[in-house]
């Protein structure tokens, strides 16, 4: 759990920071997107970059479930009587309790996603246009569901990231001592919030029309 | 105060179970839970009925034997107490209370609201323990033991092996109870030949009773009658990494 998500997250770093190079202008943008597809070149083939990280992506994505799938069943298996009365939560923590549906809703935005930015078939730029093109045509303020769809989305990849950053810091052992632990916690806080807003800024500009 | 209890009746392992309504009434808010508990099973006695097992000793917070579910919560509402210490004067006149025992396949019910943790002391067994002879209580100077480990051992040492972390874990798991045991002994210099098999004979023990996995939710520490650290986990989670690698 902990070792494919590490990867996942580096994974949405990148990806956050490459977003951002839409506030550079669409050259830079589509540069990037270029770059993305011909790095190494001419001494690798293109997409040599891309495809590593697709495998790296859909093997970490599927252990990641497996892994939730397993603590679930796991979880079934040594409770096989549940409380009458309703159990209730005395730890705080929301984002603790969103991990498993989260965790769903956030495979449904990526296929979305996927459909939208990759294949440009939801798209209405359609799987022509330039990634820049794409980017604005789908967050137009005539299509506000999508990006409202993409803030909620991104509102759960944060408590996700919360509650599984802090989760792993624990599972590695790594927050023996309270204040190791304490600023691991905030650290988990502050890097989720710095991904929630580094991914929303360019939806909201575009929806907004600071960005064209 | 008049009260209402639903109580999870079950006369023995191979019983299905189910909850039964009872009233107690004149029940002083100065009795504790299982004061109020012997009130109740003493008029089901005198009435000839069976009265309601639930099992208890001390009744003064440290032997770790009593423990209920108690509406939803494990050993109840009112923080780092144990169900023996709780007492009426936390509940409302005319309350309607829901009363089961520990849920977890490695906790059979024996009966009502008593279960079997025979799983704890297995897990005990199987790695709880220090070699050297330790015998009487040492001169406080003999063995110098840094003051931040002294007290991480000495708060996790307080684990009376009640079980309410599992009982209250989502997943039925007994991370916190192994965890404190583990941090109790490896933290000290009499714990150190045995740290690392320690750590992984207890938490492979633990997954063999059938307890469910740690997702590290918090809910073991809130309602751990001795407020064990959830840092136990972690130190549980490093020294078992270390023997895995070494
Ligand atoms: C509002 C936030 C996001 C925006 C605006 C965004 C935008 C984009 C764009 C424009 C592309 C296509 C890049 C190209 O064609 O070169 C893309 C690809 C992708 N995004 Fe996002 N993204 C966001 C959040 C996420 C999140 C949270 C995830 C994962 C949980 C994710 C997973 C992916 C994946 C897997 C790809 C495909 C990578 C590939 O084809 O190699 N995205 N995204
Ligand atoms: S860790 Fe706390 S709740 Fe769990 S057995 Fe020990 S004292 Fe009871
Ligand atoms: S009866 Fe001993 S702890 Fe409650």
């Amino acid at each position: 759990m902990a070792v494919t998500g590490a990867v996942l997250v580096l994974f949405l770093v990148g990806h956050m920071l490459g977003n951002l190079k839409i506030f550079l202008g669409a050259d830079s943008f589509n540069h990037y997107a270029d770059w993305l597809r011909t790095v190494g070149s001419p001494a690798l083939p293109d997409r040599t970059l891309l495809t590593i990280t697709e495998i790296a992506l859909v093997l970490a994505v599927a252990l990641h479930m497996w892994a939730a799938v397993s603590l679930a069943r796991r979880a079934a298996k040594a409770r096989p009587v549940k409380y009458a009365a309703k159990r209730k939560s005395q730890a705080s923590g929301y984002a603790t309790h969103t991990m498993r549906w989260g965790g769903v809703i956030i495979v449904l935005f990526v296929i979305w996603h996927l459909l939208d930015m990759t294949f440009g078939t939801v798209n209405p730029g359609g799987g022509d246009a330039t990634p820049y093109d794409r980017m604005i045509a789908g967050f137009q303020p005539g299509r506000w569901w999508v990006g409202l769809f993409y803030l909620v989305a991104m509102v759960m990849v944060g408590l996700h990231l919360r509650h599984g950053l802090w989760s792993a810091f624990q599972s590695l052992g790594l927050t023996r001592r309270p204040r190791v632990r304490n600023a691991l916690r905030v650290g988990a806080a502050v890097v989720s919030a710095v991904l929630v807003i580094g991914f929303v800024a360019a939806p909201v500009c575009i929806m907004i029309g600071v960005v064209k | 105060m008049n009260l209402t209890l639903k109580i999870w009746r079950q006369s023995g392992s191979s019983d299905k179970g189910r909850m039964v309504t009872y009233r107690v009434e004149d029940v002083s808010p100065d009795m504790s839970f299982l004061e109020m508990l012997d009130v109740l099973n003493e008029r089901l006695i005198l009435e000839g009925d069976d009265p309601v097992a639930f099992d208890h000793d001390c009744r003064e917070g440290i032997c770790g034997m009593c423990g209920m579910v108690i509406n939803g919560v494990a050993h109840g509402e009112q923080r780092a107490t144990t169900t023996c210490q709780l007492h009426m004067r936390h509940f409302e006149d005319g309350a309607v209370i829901t009363i089961e025992p520990w849920r977890a396949a490695p906790f059979p019910v024996i009966k009502d609201l008593v279960v079997d943790r025979s799983s704890f002391d297995r897990i005990i067994q199987a790695g709880g323990f220090v070699s050297v002879p330790a015998g009487s209580a040492p001169d406080a100077h003999a063995m110098p033991v840094p003051k931040e480990d002294a007290d991480a051992a000495f708060d996790a040492a307080t684990c009376i092996g009640c079980g309410a972390c599992v009982a209250a874990c989502p997943n039925g798991s007994a991370s916190l109870f192994t965890a404190a045991k583990i941090t109790h002994l490896g933290l000290l210099p009499q714990g150190q030949p045995e740290r690392d098999s320690r750590a992984r004979a207890m938490v492979e023990q633990m997954d063999a009773e059938g307890f469910g996995g740690c997702t590290n939710t918090g809910e073991c520490t809130a309602v751990c009658p001795k407020g064990i650290p959830f840092d136990t986990i972690a130190q549980m989670n490093a020294d078992y990494l270390r023997s895995a690698s070494s």
